[in-house]
């Protein structure tokens, strides 16, 4: 049985439809993610999941029940980690998961312990006491997360959770949240990047315009629409477009970017050899595996983050 | 607990260590008490400002008092001599009691406010809980009217001191005083609530609005000293209604029982009013 | 100037101020002047509630040289006098503190060739220009009601100005001491009292001797004393007094904004 279930779910915002008849399923214990560039619906999606914006059709059940009308009871089951943190600078870090602890009705005798417990794990033991204007943006995120988990939620959503963060930052943040899915939380993450989405999501769907456009895990969306690897070559701004008449058949699909050329072939140094051979001299070559962004450049001939 | 080493903790337990009230009963208690809840909280975040609220709600009433009181009451007494059949001190104590925590909700219900929504998203936080929207609106509102009692207390000790009320009755300003704060106030958040740009419209309502009701709607003089044509300005403040019923309990002032209950129905409608409109619009605007 | 004067001021001044000035009046052209307007507004609230209304119950009040005066004459000048305090301040204190610490305006300018003293003095001029603009139309208000009634009143302008630089240089040196919102506050606990016992409102007689030598020793009391006087042209000994204690203040002032310029801008 899922957790959550989504069915033709729509959200208007006037003329424009931020969310465009979905369909997706969640199943317990799994690592879910939402994943597509700005305005593509991921957090509208999740806000609806709360109950915190309401649907204009479709139907949608957290565990069973319709978030618009058993908003309370869904909530109490949830964690929430919003898109920018609204963390209260007013207070030290102890005191604000204690006094969103409160909002869930739990005593203060629970939540003195359970705040410590949370501050360990989101490693903040020494910053308890610390003003939240005095964290830095990765130790505030932690902290979001932590105040996410007052409340023993079975589902723990998160938007964009490391958009900001520096590459270190990043990767901590990751090591915390692969341990709540190893304890089996249910994780529901929006990202716009493929390596977040590839690190954290057990399976995904990419979003674009409010629509699904494809759903799998990782592996086997970058199986189904990329190839095993990918050759990009630079031949300077102004000459990339007017040298790809002469590259006709080196590879399996061609991508013209801006800065950059895209060949998708199985093999990309024998594709660099071809491309070398047609007296083609690339001012860069590089050689690498498909990802998920190539996957996205595919199904919506965009590239993720502009 | 903090001594506990990080690798140390069984992280294995944590999301569901199983201390945690059971959802049911979060979502149960969320039903009933989420203003509550949420009032808590807003009580706890002043925390933050209680030097400075005290402060200001010891100081405020001296300076006024011995100011406006004694000083502009010397001036007045040795002119017309009685107003409204008492001294002036007597007779602009009560309003300056009631005014003061008047203005004081023009501030705590429009930037508080918009921080919520805007700037700290506060509101946000509290509606990803159990915590309905109408009931951020309304833990707000009661929040800040609570805080207004023992301020109001403050100024009433500070007038009794003065010598500005003899009459114990009088002790009912300090709940007539947040009464009209909110009566002022409420209405004031909910158009708060609609307002999504950081401009000057706040400025613009403190210097139009509540800056000519605590001058012009019978703080310092009767509404009858100004030109008929004027006087509509008190009957639409809020301010004039809490003070007219301030000046009753303060020294028995002469007011028609009719006039008396108008003042507090007029107060009750308006708070009320004003609390059910920012019920309304902040559900609106959190789930949008 | 002395060598190590020169050196205090080096890196500090770039002889540009026009441009912070352009800047301001840009602002102003853009959005600003709404509330720039509705502040002359504030003292007109004033005169007329407190000088109608409660004029009425107070009568004739005991003015400069012995000379009796309506209400409204008598409080009319203090409100001029307040009005440039206030308005002088906030340009200097929460203005200032607003756009370094939230806007971040200075970092930007302070980035280019500008010197923290062409954008401390381009403030200050910005609010002298909005202090020269409320007192000639506060005085057009006064001149409409009759109450202003001596050929001095026109005096009243150019010392609000003097009053405002004042103001407006103290205020900006203690803004450089202030890091939080807590501490501003302290600003407004500190002109709320001046404004309610300078004799603004009623005259200071009825409080006891030491009391009133501590209002004497404030500048806004000073400032009131001296607005009134020029409103009907009645001058006492103390006339020149209460003139060179603005200049004195306002000299003071600058050169104690321009010791505190570093600490101010450069942190």
């Amino acid at each position: 049985m899922s957790v959550i279930e989504a069915r033709a779910l729509v959200k208007s915002y006037g003329e424009l439809n931020a969310v465009d008849g979905i369909d997706f399923d969640v199943a317990p214990g799994e690592s879910f993610g939402l994943l597509g560039p700005n305005g593509a619906g991921k957090s509208t999606t999740m806000r609806m999941i709360g109950g915190t914006s309401l649907r204009t059709s479709g139907t949608l059940t957290v565990l069973g029940l319709d978030p618009e009308t058993h908003g309370p009871e869904v909530r109490a089951n949830l964690g929430v980690v919003p898109q920018q943190d609204n963390l209260d600078t007013e207070l030290r870090c102890r005191e604000n998961l204690i006094t969103y602890g409160r909002y869930f009705g739990l005593p203060r005798s629970y939540l003195r312990g359970r705040a410590d417990d949370l501050l360990a794990f989101a490693q903040l033991t020494d910053k308890a006491d610390e003003k939240v204007d005095n964290l830095s943006g990765g130790m505030k995120r932690r902290l979001t997360i932590a105040r996410g988990l007052i409340n023993e939620p079975r589902i723990l959503l998160l938007d964009e959770p490391t958009t900001g963060l520096d590459p270190q930052a990043r990767h901590i943040l990751w090591d915390r949240l692969f341990r709540l899915k190893e304890e089996g939380v249910t994780l529901v993450v929006t990202t716009h990047f493929m390596d977040e989405a590839e690190q954290l999501c057990d399976r995904l769907v990419v979003m674009d315009h409010g629509k699904i456009v494809a759903e799998g895990s990782p592996a086997q969306l970058i199986r189904r629409y990329s190839t095993r690897e990918v050759l990009e070559v630079r031949f300077g701004s102004d000459r990339n477009a007017a040298v790809v008449a002469q590259l006709d058949g080196v590879a399996e699909r061609i991508e013209v970017l801006p800065d950059r050329v895209l060949l998708y072939s199985a093999d990309g140094e024998a594709t660099l050899e071809q491309v070398t051979s047609r007296g083609l001299q690339p001012i860069t070559s590089l050689v690498r595996r498909s990802s998920l962004e190539d996957v996205f450049l595919r199904l919506t001939g965009r590239s993720l983050i502009d | 607990m903090t001594d506990r080493a990080p690798e140390l903790l069984d992280s294995n337990r944590l999301a569901y260590a199983g201390g945690a009230l059971p959802a049911a009963s979060q979502a149960r208690i969320g039903r009933r008490w989420g203003w509550w809840l949420y009032a808590e909280y807003r009580l706890t975040s002043m925390r933050a400002y209680l030097p400075t609220i005290l402060i200001r709600s010891i100081g405020l009433p001296l300076l006024y008092l011995s100011s406006m009181g004694l000083g502009l009451g010397a001036l007045v007494d040795s002119g017309a001599g009685r107003v409204e059949g008492v001294s002036y001190l007597v007779f602009v104590g009560p309003a300056l009691l009631v005014s003061s925590i008047v203005m004081e909700s023009s501030g705590e219900f429009t930037y508080p406010v918009m921080s919520g929504f805007k700037w700290q998203r506060h509101y946000f936080a509290a509606s990803a809980s159990p915590i309905t929207p109408g009931q951020v609106a309304v833990g707000e509102i009661v929040a800040v009217g609570l805080r207004f009692i023992p301020e109001a207390l403050l100024f009433w000790l500070a007038l009794v001191w003065f010598g500005g009320v003899t009459a114990p009755a009088s002790v009912l300003m300090v709940l007539i005083a947040p009464l009209a704060a909110l009566a002022f106030g409420a209405p004031l958040m909910a158009f708060a609530a609609t307002q999504t740009d950081e401009g000057s419209q706040f400025a613009f309502i403190q210097r139009f609005v509540v800056m000519p009701m605590f001058l012009f709607a019978g703080t310092f003089f009767p509404l009858s000293a100004m030109p008929t044509y004027l006087q509509w300005i008190g009957w639409i403040s809020p301010m004039w209604h809490g003070t007219q019923l301030a000046r009753v309990v303060g020294f028995g002032m002469t007011n028609p029982w009719w006039l008396t209950w108008l003042h507090l129905l007029v107060l009750v409608v308006a708070a009320g009013g004003g609390i059910v409109a920012s019920a309304r619009l902040f559900e609106r605007r959190l789930t949008r | 100037m002395s060598a190590p004067a020169s050196r205090t001021l080096s890196g500090l001044y770039a002889g540009n101020v026009r441009a912070v000035l352009e800047r301001g009046f840009k602002v102003i052209g853009n959005q600003n002047w709404t509330i720039v307007v509705s502040g002359f507004f504030e003292p007109v609230f004033y005169l007329l509630a407190m000088g109608y209304g409660l004029g009425g119950l107070v009568g004739t009040v005991t003015g400069p040289g012995g000379a009796e005066m309506s209400y409204v004459a008598f409080i009319a000048p203090a409100l001029l006098a307040t009005s440039a305090m206030n308005g002088a301040i906030y340009d200097s204190t929460w203005n200032v503190f607003f756009k370094m610490r939230f806007g971040r305006i200075y970092e930007a300018m302070l980035s280019t060739s500008l010197g923290p003293l062409d954008v401390a003095a381009g403030e200050i001029a910005m609010a002298l220009f909005r202090g020269l603009l409320y007192a000639c139309a506060f005085l057009g208000v006064m001149g409409v009601l009759g109450i202003a009634t001596s050929w001095w009143a026109l005096a009243m302008v150019p010392v609000a100005v003097l009053i405002a630089l004042g103001f407006a240089a103290v205020g900006m040196a203690v803004t450089s001491w202030f890091t939080t919102f807590q501490q501003m506050d302290l600003i407004n606990i500190v002109l709320l009292p001046m404004f309610l016992f300078s004799a603004t409102l009623f005259p200071i007689g009825v409080y006891p001797q030491a009391v009133q030598w501590f209002i004497q020793a404030l500048p806004l009391w000073h400032g009131v004393e001296l607005m009134r006087q020029l409103s009907i042209g009645a001058f006492t000994d103390a006339t020149w007094l209460h003139l060179g204690y603005f200049v004195v203040m306002s000299v003071a002032g600058v050169a104690f904004c321009t010791l505190r310029l570093r600490a101010l801008f450069l942190r």
